[in-house]
């Protein structure tokens, strides 16, 4: 495999072609995982060394009790646990609406499902940010404002996952079916014992992408969970900012991206395929 | 297709209709209504035609609301656009440790925005943050990061651009990799140079896919809320408000639900002309 330089000229220019890939990843630690390093730093000084010794690489004293400090009394772990309450439930029904959704129109097929499905197509045009305000009224008027509910139910409307499993399931053969239904099956053990088993790599995707998107959600669950106790860490750290000590705020936000950072290490190869065969973010 | 199945499928459909129902097709509905109405959900809605429009013409931040918001993407296309398309040729034409690359660039991408937005905050202090301090070291600043009208708005497109280049990375990567290596071939038979060949073959089989990253990065960059909003909350003398976070304003702090749905359908109207181009694209691009 070649690229723009080919093998001969690689030869020619080992030299420089080294030099520049040295730069390159020198440039991208400092890029990528410097302000996560500065960051932990940061985490484990105490203010007043911060202020005084800002460049320092390593902090005189390191203090691991910022750590367990903000854990309690900034409540960390307390909106850490809102956090992966609604990451939870908005994991589960975004998959639950896609694969039960992707199932009735890819392998039931209604007739009216063509209609179903250009209607969920249709959304992908319109970012949701842009009926917000209409969207909060209506969890306004269900009365789930300021539950769970309320960012859960919505993270379900994600045309995206249903377009992705749809056409997974498109492209199982439709024999096994015919297998399944001769045996006496109906559709929902064909779902469940069939369809699923098979999905497993496009139901893990969709999850993924779904967790790391949960996870990062700020602007709606701020409209929509106003009770301070109720909020997600994300959205109680700007409120926090205002208040806190800076190293205990640090220490928080440190905590606030080890679940994902974490997540995305260990799931690094399907996060990063994920992200190039599905080509753009939902 | 028998009854039973008929049923089956009806069932199966109820819970992407009612989810997609209630929290996606009805509020777009609700949006449009809303902006003909007044609502300040304490007296009962009533229609008032064009009142709400008026309303925004009317406020002077919306000129600026625009104008920010056509800065940032404009700052955002110059900054942040070609950022990704070097680095992708770069990390594919030196394989070395390309694994180790692949997670360092999306690693920025995985922080929580609202995280890296504080981040960047403290990095950005104008005595004890990073970056005043290294400049200091060389003998430049201390800058007025987020403090001075004319930096507050391209500070925040650095920040962006930090968060969001990694994406672009790796779906540019996954592009080089599909340009076919016989056109490099022909290319340098001809005798075209390194440079050459990346402005004559690379850049062309990319274009597809770079009209559509361009557009969607209008598409985001016009709904840019968080910077704004942690770091700088529109200021200094309203040099960073952006529409969404006028929006945000007139519904969630001055309760003016009509007027903030106004403003969101005239978004909606720009934002849904871009992704109209943008699924074309898409779609010619898909069948190609």
């Amino acid at each position: 495999m070649r690229g723009v330089i080919s093998d001969t000229e690689r030869r020619g220019m080992r030299r420089r072609l080294s030099t520049i890939q040295v730069l390159l990843i020198v440039a991208l630690l400092l890029e990528g995982a410097g302000p996560i390093y500065w960051l932990f730093k940061g985490a484990i000084s105490s203010t007043q060394e911060s202020l005084r010794d800002p460049l320092a690489l390593w902090p005189a004293e390191a203090r691991w009790s910022n750590l367990t400090e903000a854990w309690t009394t900034l409540e960390v772990g307390h909106y850490l646990t809102n956090t992966v309450v609604l990451v939870a439930g908005s994991w589960f029904t975004q998959l639950f609406v896609a694969a039960t959704g992707a199932y009735a129109l890819s392998i039931l097929r209604p007739s009216y499902g063509k209609y179903v499905y250009g209607a969920v197509l249709a959304t992908l045009f319109l970012p949701a940010t842009v009926s917000m305000v209409s969207l909060y009224l209506t969890v306004l008027d269900l009365g789930i404002a300021n539950t769970p509910l309320s960012v859960w139910l919505p993270a379900g409307a994600h045309a995206f996952n249903v377009l992705l499993v749809k056409q997974f399931f498109d492209g199982i053969p439709r024999e096994l079916f015919e297998a399944a239904r001769l045996d006496g099956a109906g559709a929902w053990r064909i779902f469940t014992s069939v369809v699923l088993p098979m999905s497993r790599p496009i139901l893990a995707v969709v999850s993924l992408l779904a967790v790391m998107n949960a996870w990062k959600d700020f602007l709606w669950p701020m409209i929509a969970i106003t009770d301070t106790e109720s909020q997600p860490l994300a959205v109680a750290l700007p409120r926090l900012a205002d208040t806190s000590d800076q190293a205990l705020l640090i220490a928080g936000m440190l905590i606030a991206i080890i679940p994902p950072v974490a997540v995305f290490l260990v799931f690094q190869r399907q996060i990063i395929r994920g992200i190039a065969f599905t080509g753009l973010k939902g | 297709m028998t009854r039973r199945s008929g049923l089956a499928a009806a069932l199966f459909l109820i819970p992407t209709v009612l989810v997609f129902g209630l929290f996606s097709w009805w509020p777009i509905v609700r949006s449009v209504v809303l902006g003909f109405q007044r609502t300040n959900l304490v007296e009962a809605a009533a229609f008032t035609g064009l009142d709400n429009f008026r309303t925004l013409l009317a406020d002077p931040l919306l000129v600026t609301a625009a104008g920010n918001t056509l800065l940032f993407t404009g700052l955002a296309l110059i900054i942040g656009f070609p950022v990704p398309i070097v680095l992708a040729v770069l990390m594919s034409e030196l394989r070395r440790g390309s694994g180790l690359m692949r997670v360092l660039v999306y690693l920025p991408v995985v922080v929580p925005p609202v995280v890296a937005v504080l981040m960047w905050k403290w990095f950005y202090d104008p005595d004890s943050g990073l970056f005043n301090q290294l400049l200091g070291l060389v003998g430049l600043g201390p800058y007025p990061w987020l403090q001075s009208t004319g930096m507050a708005m391209p500070s925040l497109v650095l920040e962006a651009t930090w968060a969001g280049a990694g994406g672009a990375v790796l779906i540019y990567l996954a592009a080089l990799s599909s340009v076919p290596t016989e056109l490099y071939e022909a290319a340098e038979l001809d005798g075209a140079s390194v440079w050459r060949r990346l402005w004559h073959v690379t850049l062309p089989q990319l274009r597809p896919i770079l009209l559509i990253m361009l557009l969607l990065q209008v598409i985001n960059t016009f709904q840019v809320f968080t910077e704004p909003f942690v770091l700088t909350d529109g200021g200094p003398e309203d040099s960073t408000v952006t529409v969404l976070l006028l929006i945000y304003r007139y519904a969630f702090v001055n309760g003016d639900y009509g007027a903030a749905a106004a403003l969101s359908v005239s978004l909606a109207v720009v934002l849904a002309v871009l992704s109209a181009v943008y699924l074309r694209l898409t779609r010619t691009w898909g069948t190609k």
